[in-house]
C-alpha cells in the first residue's frame, strides 16, 4: 500500500518523536516500505550541527541507526533552509515531492487556542499534502 | 541531544575549511520551556539581562527626565568631541583593512567552506544589504546633507576667540559656488560612502567568518574566539551580546520614534494631516504591525519581499528626478562629485589637527559614532545573508557598490536641489527642516504629489524592513545564536520596539537623551571594531591554511 514513508524528524527533540518513530517504523515492517526521515536545519551553526554537511551526516547516521534498530529499509533527506522557524512547512511539502513520499508520518502536539495564530506543522502539512498524512498526537 | 555519541566540534564540513575545536554546545546556555501555551527558547543570561536593562533605563529616563538628558548629553558631547580623533583615525583603518583584503589572496575565502553556494541572488542580497544599512537616512539625507554643507561652505569661516564657530567642512568656499558645491558633494560622499560600508563590512564580516567558517554561533561574541579564546561562553561574551542587543533595540525604538515624528511632517505637508503625538502613535503602532506580519512571513516573504520592493521604489523615485531634474548636469554632477570627494578625501579623513572643528566632531565624528553603534544589527544582519560569497565579492558589494549608489543618490537628489537654489533662485528646500527638504525639492518637480507620496511609502516601508531585521537579529543574539527559535520571541521583540518608542515619544526629551546614550555605544564598539579587524585577519590566514 505504501512504499516510501517520509518522517520529519527535529534532532535537537529527539524523545518527543518516539511515538511517530515507532510507528512509522511499524508501518514500514507491515507494507516493507522505505522510512526517509526529513530533517531541516538553516546554514548558521546550530545546536545539532556547526555545518549543513555535517547536519546531513548526523540525520543519515541516525536513519542507519533506525533502520539496525527497527530493521527496516531507511534513508534520509536533509533540507538546508533560510529561516527554518518559519519555512518548515512549505520546506516538508516540498520534500513530499522531492522524495517522491506516499505517506507521512509526523508527530505533532495537541491542539490549542495558539493553533489558531500559529497552525500545527502536523495540521498545515496535513492540510496541504498531496499524499495521505498521518498526524501523530 | 540524545542520538549516537559524536565527538563534538569535529564535524564535515563543506569542502576545505577550518573549523574551531570548542566543547561548547550551541545552545547549551539556553532555558527552552513553555509560558502558557507559547513555546520560548532563549539564551541565559543574555535575554533577561538584556530586556531588563532596557526597560530600566527606559524608566532612568522617564522619571527623571533632567538628570537623564544632562547625563546623556554629557556622555555624548564627551564621546563625539574628546573621541573625533579616534574616531575618524579608526574609521580610515576599517576602509584601508577592507581595501587590502579585497587586492590580497585572502579575499578569495569563501564564506561557508570552498563549497559553498550562495544562499542569495544578487538582486535579493544587495536589496536587503542597502535596506538595512542606510535605505531610511538616505530619505531624509539626500537632499538635506549636500544642502546643508553647501549652505555652511559658501558661509565661509568666521571665528570667535580663535575658535572657528562655522560648521563649514574644512576651509570653507566663500562667495565661490562652484567650490561650494564641490565641496559639499565631497564631505556628503564622505559620511554616505566608503567609511560607513567599511565599518558594516568588518562587523558583517567577522561574524560571517566565525559563523559559517568556524562553527561558532551567530552572534556577536563569537567574533572574539580568537582574541578570549574559550571566556566568551561566560560573562565576557555575555557582556558583548548584551551591549548589542542594547544599542540595536534603543537604537531600533529612538530612530522608530523620530521617523514617526518625521513621516508625520511629510503627511502634514501633502495630506494636511495634523502633527501631533497620536498621529505619531498612529503611526508606530502602524509601523509595528506591518513589521509584525513581515515577521511572521518569515526572512524571504518578509524582508527580503519588503527590501526588494522598496529597491524598486527608490530606483523609480531616482529615475525619475535624474530625467526630469537638471540630466545632463547631475550625470556631470556625479563624476565631479567623485573627482572633489578623491580630491577633499585626505583632508576630510585627517584624524588631528582640524581646524573645522564643529564639521569634524558635530557631523563626521558624530556619523562614524552612529554608524558604528548600528554596526551590530546592520553588520549581523548582512552576515545572515552573505552565506556562499568570496570576501573579495562580499567586499566589492558591500564596500564599493553601495557606496556607488549613496554617490549617485546624493549627486541626483542634492544636485537637484541644489541646483534649484544656484540657477532658479528657488530657496522652498534650503530653508525648510531637514525632514521636509526632499518634499520642498520634488515640489518643484513634475509630478510632485505622487512622488511625495512614494517618498513617504518609501520611509515607511524602510522603517518596517528595519524593525524586522531588527527583531531577528535581536532574536538571534538572545536566543544564543540559534535561528530556530520560536517564533513568538521575535513577535515580543518586534513589539517591545515599537512599545519602547511609543513611550520614549511621549515623554519630554525621552528620545533625544535615550539617542544620545545609543550613539555614545559607538565608543566601546570602534574597540571592538578594531579588534574585529585583528580577529578577521588571523580567522583568515587559518582558513587559507587550511
Amino acid at each position: 500500500m505504501f512504499q516510501r514513508i517520509m518522517v520529519p524528524v527535529d534532532l535537537a527533540h529527539e524523545k518527543r518523536l518516539e511515538k511517530s518513530l515507532g510507528l512509522a517504523a511499524d508501518l514500514a515492517r507491515q507494507y516493507g516500505a522505505t522510512v526517509i526521515y526529513v530533517a531541516i536545519s538553516a546554514a548558521t551553526p546550530g545546536s545539532v550541527a556547526h555545518t549543513p554537511g555535517e547536519f546531513a551526516d548526523k540525520l543519515s547516521r541516525f536513519a542507519t541507526d533506525q533502520g539496525k534498530a527497527h530493521n527496516i529499509a531507511t534513508e534520509s533527506h536533509a533540507v538546508t533552509s533560510h529561516d527554518p522557524s518559519i519555512d518548515l512547512d512549505p520546506a516538508l511539502l516540498k520534500a513530499v515531492n522531492e522524495i517522491k513520499a506516499d505517506l507521512v508520518v509526523m508527530a505533532s502536539h495537541v491542539p490549542n487556542i495558539t493553533d489558531y495564530l500559529w497552525p500545527s506543522n502536523g495540521g498545515t502539512v496535513a492540510s496541504h499534502a498531496p499524499v495521505s498524512v498521518m498526524v501523530v498526537r | 541531544m540524545t542520538d549516537t555519541p559524536t565527538p563534538q566540534g569535529i564535524p564535515a564540513p563543506e569542502g576545505v575549511s577550518d573549523l574551531i575545536d570548542t566543547d561548547y554546545e550551541i545552545g547549551q546556555d539556553n532555558i527552552e520551556s513553555k509560558i502558557g501555551m507559547f513555546g520560548f527558547d532563549i539564551h541565559n543570561p543574555v535575554f533577561l539581562v538584556s530586556a531588563l536593562s532596557i526597560i530600566a533605563f527606559v524608566f532612568y529616563s522617564l522619571a527623571l527626565p533632567e538628570q537623564a538628558g544632562t547625563a546623556f548629553s554629557w556622555l555624548f558631547d564627551t564621546v563625539t568631541k574628546k573621541f573625533d580623533w579616534f574616531f575618524i583615525a579608526s574609521g580610515n583603518i576599517f576602509v584601508l583593512f577592507c581595501l587590502m583584503l579585497i587586492v590580497t589572496p585572502l579575499g578569495s575565502v569563501r564564506l561557508g567552506g570552498v563549497d559553498a553556494k550562495p544562499d542569495y541572488s544578487y538582486i535579493g542580497w544587495f536589496a536587503m544589504l542597502f535596506a538595512a544599512g542606510m535605505g531610511i537616512g538616505l530619505m531624509f539625507y539626500g537632499v538635506s546633507e549636500p544642502m546643508s554643507h553647501f549652505s555652511s561652505s559658501m558661509g565661509g569661516v568666521t571665528s570667535e576667540a580663535g575658535a572657528r564657530t562655522d560648521w563649514a567642512p574644512l576651509g570653507g568656499a566663500v562667495g565661490n559656488e562652484v567650490e561650494a558645491v564641490r565641496l559639499g558633494m565631497a564631505a556628503t560622499i564622505f559620511h554616505w560612502g566608503l567609511h560607513p560600508w567599511a565599518i558594516y563590512a568588518v562587523v558583517a564580516l567577522a561574524l560571517a567568518l566565525f559563523s559559517y567558517n568556524k562553527g561558532l554561533p551567530l552572534t556577536i561574541r563569537s567574533a572574539f574566539y580568537p582574541i578570549l579564546g574559550e571566556r566568551i561562553w561566560g560573562w565576557p561574551g555575555h557582556f558583548i551580546d548584551i551591549l548589542a542587543v542594547f544599542a540595536t533595540l534603543f537604537g531600533l525604538a529612538t530612530s522608530l520614534g523620530f521617523g514617526a515624528t518625521q513621516a508625520n511632517a511629510g503627511l502634514n505637508e501633502l495630506f494636511g494631516i495634523p502633527v501631533s503625538s497620536t498621529t505619531e502613535v498612529v503611526l508606530i503602532t502602524g509601523i509595528t504591525a506591518i513589521a509584525l506580519i513581515s515577521v511572521l512571513r518569515g526572512l524571504d516573504g518578509g524582508v527580503k519581499l519588503l527590501s526588494e520592493i522598496n529597491m524598486g521604489l527608490a530606483a523609480l523615485l531616482l529615475i525619475f528626478v535624474l530625467l526630469v531634474g537638471p540630466t545632463v548636469l547631475i550625470l556631470t554632477g556625479f563624476v565631479d562629485s567623485l573627482g572633489a570627494y578623491l580630491q577633499y578625501l585626505p583632508q576630510l579623513a585627517n584624524p588631528v589637527g582640524r581646524e573645522d572643528v564643529n564639521f569634524s566632531q558635530g557631523w563626521t565624528s558624530f556619523y562614524w559614532a552612529w554608524w558604528i553603534s548600528w554596526s551590530p544589527f546592520v553588520g549581523m544582519f548582512i552576515a545572515r545573508v552573505s552565506r556562499g560569497r568570496t570576501v573579495r565579492e562580499f567586499l566589492v558589494c558591500v564596500l564599493l557598490i553601495p557606496s556607488l549608489v549613496c554617490v549617485l543618490w546624493m549627486s541626483v537628489f542634492g544636485g537637484t536641489a541644489i541646483h534649484q537654489v544656484v540657477v532658479d533662485g528657488y530657496t522652498g528646500a534650503q530653508n525648510a527642516d531637514l525632514e521636509l527638504q526632499l518634499f520642498k525639492m520634488l515640489d518643484q518637480l513634475p509630478l510632485a504629489s505622487i512622488t511625495s507620496f512614494i517618498g513617504i511609502v518609501l520611509v515607511i516601508v524602510f522603517f518596517v524592513t528595519s524593525s524586522d531585521s531588527g527583531s531577528l537579529v535581536i532574536d538571534t543574539i538572545t536566543a544564543g545564536g540559534k535561528v530556530d527559535a520560536p517564533v513568538p520571541q521575535r513577535v515580543f521583540w518586534c513589539i517591545f520596539e515599537g512599545a519602547v518608542a511609543i513611550v520614549l515619544l511621549l515623554s519630554v526629551g525621552g528620545l533625544q537623551s535615550l539617542q544620545s546614550m545609543v550613539i555614545s555605544t559607538g565608543l566601546p564598539f570602534t574597540i571592538v571594531l578594531l579588534l574585529m579587524c585583528w580577529a578577521i585577519f588571523k580567522g583568515l590566514l587559518a582558513e587559507r591554511r587550511a
